[in-house]
């Protein structure tokens, strides 16, 4: 904990926020929550984390920094706190990750007072869920490729598209989204709007199922979809920079989602030395194999060192880029946890076929599961292959690839 | 007690780490490592005694920047600054593929110091008088593990007399004095060994590095008086041991300088280097591989900061994360070395081209007291005991 530089007002809070979370903790629910907010599918565990974001809320620990007048705490460094002393208390994440991270944000830059005081207080309060129209089926790492359509109609427009990996959406109000209203440049034809979905004419939600065989995300496809031009954020042809905005936000979010803290991680990494203990290979331990200690070792010694990284992010004397450890943070996590899982599987054998269901399947089937589900973090918010792009471009000075 | 978040980095140790990287920048830089290293291939490779360059000049400079008196304790006279300081200006040495005994005098340093002998204070008192000196502990087998020297000590009651020959010595032609490992019996001892000891012979290896001398040494009736024992036979392995951790770090800390020196030179190429009509790191083969090389020094940079700062505050821990730093740095040097070379291109095949006295240097450290797999396998060998 950063404990020792918080200023005397930000230290009263941190003991708030520790005594509040230890006192009003939720007991945990019979069946186990997703690994991550985003993909949260059962009422059940909506209700229970939509209760538990609006305690929060009221508690003041959401939203502290934001203005007050938007229904924010209005102070300055209380949320990193906030989030050190949830993560520190183990209390269930926070649902509404997309309107924190992305939506709020992009609102707070790029909206009008109005919408922020319409859209944030819900929204903080996890009354109104957020999703992001961002990706569609031709347009995913080329994000200003996005064709879903805004006709502007008298004082509103008309949305016509297809937009697929919207985590959250069947149980989203709001979505906000990028739309094309002009053909004539790629990026300066791009404007952003924030869009009704739940109860919306014109709107469809369908569950996309994932290669783990669990829905997940979801695909939503817009017919003559209606909004008010008070719904668009920032001018029209201005949709690629806002959307820089919320994209700055959601690398972010998913480095954290991935992260989950350092305990999905940590978690991850004893559980291959547990795994290699119990299983057979060639009539010894898997553990007794040299060559498994060493892939081990080798996820070992990435994980503790992307620990140290972070570490090594704050401490100014040793840092030469201000990006340069911040942008590799959601290409590390997720290749990190993909190998770890699929070295799982290695070691498990052929008790890596066991699938979910399963009673034969070493520790419920998680190494399948967790490396199956993985390809959704290489690929989500910009694929390895984007962010190594981006790393090169904006870090190393690398001529931009087209 | 646990590590400070800010590794104990704080405004001394980046003093000291700015006023090394412009120091051996403008005394040090790449057209004087040429200079005297690389001018000439045959000299490099084929002259009848193989080189060890030693610019005395540049050492006395250096012994006045109290580089070497940094890791000495001030109770010895030295400046008895953290690890972390010791670790930055090994990056910036390895930066700057420094040719000098500094390295392997740090390396003695942090052994003698672990040592609570008359004999280890009156030789780090030496090295903070500008005598350089090395470890001379590994056996023929390139083992350097503390138990197994090629060196026998008979201890007498006025000292100690050695025999045999230890192998892999470092920078062993620029040092005043080595540190030996010696065994009586099957107790380890540490003695102080003066280069020009009579019966003392240095026997250069010819090796690949061309930043650095290296040989095996024969002791034949090498008589050390008592005031030379830094370790009694019996107690060396424990010092030894207790000084590992340093040793991993330092050599961890110089590759990552020579890393970053790679990536920041193969980068400049590929911004420069024009083929299809565009800069090589416009294209994807060329950029994510660079990209790579940035992920993989990050990493091991921030393991190494994390060993420095357990040295200085959770010597329990010391060890752990030794290994993981010199694990991920020995990986990151071998991938670098390789990347910077081939993307290059035809032109990084070349002896004009610099970027092989780098990829040398990287590959010897990545071997000098065990690669990648080996720290790993002892890195298990902890977890055998947990459950």
């Amino acid at each position: 904990m950063d404990a020792k530089k918080d200023t005397p007002e930000q230290a009263e809070f941190r003991d708030h926020a520790r005594r509040w979370l230890r006192e009003n903790k939720p007991a945990p629910l019979s069946t186990r929550l997703p690994e991550y907010p985003i993909e949260v599918v059962s009422d059940e565990h909506r209700r229970y984390l939509c209760d538990w974001q609006k305690k929060c809320y009221q508690a003041g620990l959401v939203a502290c920094d934001y203005p007050k007048e938007f229904g924010g705490g209005g102070h300055s460094g209380f949320q990193r706190i906030a989030s050190q002393e949830m993560g520190a208390a183990g209390t269930p994440y926070l649902i509404n990750v997309i309107g924190l991270n992305m939506a709020a944000p992009t609102i707070l830059h790029h909206g009008s007072d109005e919408l922020k005081r319409k859209f944030l207080p819900p929204l903080f309060a996890a009354d109104e869920i957020w999703c992001q129209g961002f990706s569609e089926p031709n347009a995913g790492s080329d994000l200003a490729g996005a064709q879903t359509s805004a006709v502007r109609s008298g004082d509103n427009w008309i949305l016509n598209g297809h937009k697929v990996w919207t985590s959250l959406a069947t149980f989203a109000s709001w979505m906000i989204i990028l739309c094309r209203t002009s053909n004539d440049d790629k990026y300066k034809g791009l404007t952003y709007y924030v869009t009704p979905i739940a109860n919306t004419k014109g709107v469809t939600v369908r569950p996309l199922i994932k290669i783990t065989g669990q829905a997940g995300f979801n695909e939503v496809l817009f017919e003559d979809v209606v909004i008010p031009d008070a719904y668009r954020l920032d001018e029209v042809g201005n949709g690629w920079q806002v959307a820089m905005t919320t994209l700055l936000h959601e690398r972010g979010a998913a480095e954290g989602a991935g992260g989950g803290g350092g305990d999905t991680l940590e978690e991850r990494t004893a559980g291959l030395v547990r795994l290699a203990k119990r299983m057979k290979r060639n009539g010894k331990t898997a553990w007794d194999d040299a060559a498994i200690r060493d892939r081990i070792m080798q996820i070992i010694v990435r994980a503790e060192g992307m620990r140290q990284l972070y570490r090594r992010a704050r401490v100014g004397g040793l840092i030469e880029h201000p990006m340069r450890i911040p942008l590799q943070g959601k290409l590390l996590i997720s290749e990190l946890l993909q190998d770890a899982s699929a070295l799982g599987m290695e070691i498990a054998g052929a008790h890596a076929s066991l699938y979910l269901g399963d009673a034969n399947a070493p520790d419920g089937a998680e190494w399948p599961l967790s490396y199956l589900n993985s390809y959704g973090i290489t690929i989500a918010a910009g694929t390895s292959e984007v962010q190594r792009n981006i790393l090169g471009e904006r870090v190393l000075g690398l001529a931009k690839s087209k | 007690m646990a590590q400070p978040k800010d590794f104990g980095f704080g405004e001394d140790e980046q003093m000291l780490r700015d006023s090394a990287r412009k120091f051996l920048a403008d005394n040090a830089g790449i057209e004087t490592l040429r200079r005297s290293v690389a001018h000439d291939h045959h000299e490099a490779y084929e002259s009848p005694v193989p080189p060890a360059t030693y610019d005395a000049d540049l050492w006395a400079k250096m012994v006045e920047l109290g580089w070497t008196t940094l890791a000495v304790p001030e109770s010895s006279g030295g400046s008895g600054m953290k690890m972390v300081a010791v670790a930055a200006l090994a990056e910036e040495a390895g930066r700057a593929a420094l040719v000098s005994p500094l390295i392997t005098t740090l390396l003695a340093t942090c052994t003698l110091r672990e040592a609570a002998s008359d004999g280890a204070r009156a030789a780090l008192t030496r090295i903070v008088g500008g005598e350089a000196s090395a470890l001379a502990i590994t056996n023929a087998d390139g083992v350097w593990d503390s138990a197994d020297s090629g060196v026998t000590a008979k201890v007498t009651k006025k000292g100690a007399t050695l025999n045999g020959t230890v192998h892999f010595v470092q920078d062993a032609r620029k040092v005043a004095f080595f540190v030996v490992a010696a065994k009586s019996g099957k107790k380890v001892g540490l003695y102080v060994v003066n280069a020009d000891t009579p019966g003392v012979t240095i026997h250069p290896d010819r090796i690949v590095d061309l930043t650095r001398d290296q040989a095996h040494i024969t002791f034949e009736n090498v008589t050390i008086p008592a005031t030379q024992i830094v370790a009694p036979a019996g107690e060396g392995e424990a010092v030894l041991t207790k000084a590992m951790p340093a040793w991993l770090t330092i050599v961890a800390a110089d590759m990552c300088g020579a890393g970053e020196w790679q990536l920041q030179t193969t980068t400049a190429y590929a911004q420069m280097r024009k083929q299809f009509d565009h800069p090589i790191g416009f294209f994807q083969a060329v950029k994510h591989p660079l990209v790579n090389m940035m992920v993989k020094i990050d990493e091991a940079r921030s393991l190494v900061y994390a060993a420095a700062c357990a040295i200085d505050v959770e010597p329990k821990s010391a060890e752990r994360y030794a290994r993981l730093a010199k694990s991920s740095a020995s990986d990151m040097a071998a991938f670098c070395s390789g990347r910077s070379v081939q993307l290059h291109g035809g032109i990084g095949f070349t002896w004009e081209c610099d970027v092989h006295i780098y990829f040398k240097r990287q590959k010897h450290n990545q071997m000098l007291f065990g690669d990648g797999l080996f720290q790993r396998s002892k890195l298990a060998d902890m977890f055998d005991s947990a459950a």
